[in-house]
């Protein structure tokens, strides 16, 4: 009888200790929560951010960064979701503010075509040579494997020695 | 001639160190602002001392200068020696942007209201301007930053030449030196200024 008790108070005591790791992991998961109001505003802040560049760590997203900057264009962002801005709006009004850097993906317009289309351009003008110059071997006359006289006198005399 | 096409990769080669070296030596800090030849964003600040307050459009038809700054900021440090010097000197006026001096840091014992945040700025910026010398022939306050946006400020000290129709004419990030003021900024001013 005694071992039984001591069994179901073991038992006790651990589910308790379950219990409150529980309580303190679900404590925990309130308080990481969003602080955002409103969840669509905040999914569309993150979408529009994720393409824009963080100016003041420049290799950070404005969605990623914790610059006080960054903060603050959110902030801002935030403001012209609620208003009803576009996307594209809100994207035109950083841009005339920091310039087309703010962007990950650049506009594609004459100033960029270089920075868009010249990848394409230099690979298709690599293959183009490569043809030329597969094309131009090929002309060329098969290189003779046979040896003339001369040669096989030399290699006789190379053998023997 | 065609002895010697083995050079090309080698010019190729060439082309490519000079254009990476070309890279290397820009600023990537330095990003040309989409500001420059547009007319100046408004606004209408509160002022370092009284009770008015300042609009771009008071200073229609004066060729002057928008100097951002903070009291936190360590590089305005370095500047401001020098834009004392060149106020002092050329009598250009420079309006000072006070740019978000309350900081998180500052409300961490309880949120401030915007009274409480701009009596705390002026007093910290009347210390400081008494310390380092005063440049400023008025001086505003922007303390969420808001008007900082609109001028497209990322990295204080930033400074501003405003022409007398108020378009913006040239910008510069970071601290202000001596041969930018004499090589770039104060032509440019003197260019600009009608002549009478």
């Amino acid at each position: 009888m005694n071992w039984f008790r001591w069994r179901d108070a073991w038992f006790f005591q651990s589910m308790v200790l379950v219990l409150l790791l529980l309580s303190s992991a679900l404590a925990w998961s309130l308080e990481a929560q969003p602080l955002a109001e409103d969840p669509v505003v905040e999914a569309r802040l993150v979408d529009i951010a994720q393409e824009l560049r963080c100016l003041v760590c420049q290799n950070e997203s404005l969605a990623s960064s914790r610059a006080e900057l960054a903060e603050d264009l959110r902030r801002e962002v935030r403001g012209l979701i609620r208003k009803g801005n576009t996307d594209q709006e809100i994207k035109d009004f950083l841009v005339s503010r920091y310039g087309d850097f703010v962007l990950y993906r650049p506009q594609v317009k004459p100033l960029t075509w270089g920075l868009w289309f010249g990848p394409a351009i230099a690979l298709l003008g690599g293959l183009w040579f490569l043809m030329g110059h597969i094309k131009q071997r090929a002309k060329l006359a098969p290189v003779s494997t046979h040896l003339s006289a001369q040669e096989q006198e030399r290699l006789k005399k190379i053998l023997k020695d | 001639m065609s002895r010697k096409k083995f050079l090309i990769p080698l010019f190729l080669f060439l082309g490519l160190v000079i254009f990476l070296a070309l890279g290397l030596r820009k600023d990537p800090r330095e990003i040309p602002s989409p500001l420059i030849d547009k007319a100046a964003p408004a606004f209408e600040l509160p002022t370092l001392r009284g009770a008015e307050r300042f609009s771009p459009k008071d200073f229609a038809g004066k060729v002057w200068m928008f100097n951002v700054w903070a009291t936190w900021c360590v590089a305005c440090r370095d500047e401001h020696p020098i834009l004392v010097a060149f106020a002092q000197r050329t009598g250009v006026p420079i309006v000072g942007l006070s740019y978000k001096e309350i900081q998180a840091q500052d409300e961490e014992k309880g949120p401030l209201t915007f009274e409480e945040k701009l009596s705390l700025a002026r007093k910290r910026s009347e210390v400081w301007l008494k310390r380092h010398g005063d440049p400023y022939q008025l001086s505003v306050f922007d303390l969420d930053g808001r008007v900082g946006i609109d001028y497209g400020v990322y990295g204080v000290p930033e400074t501003y030449v405003i022409d007398a129709k108020g378009v913006i004419r040239y910008k510069h990030v970071g601290a202000m030196t001596a041969e930018l003021l004499a090589n770039e900024v104060m032509p440019l001013i003197q260019s600009l200024t009608p002549t009478s």
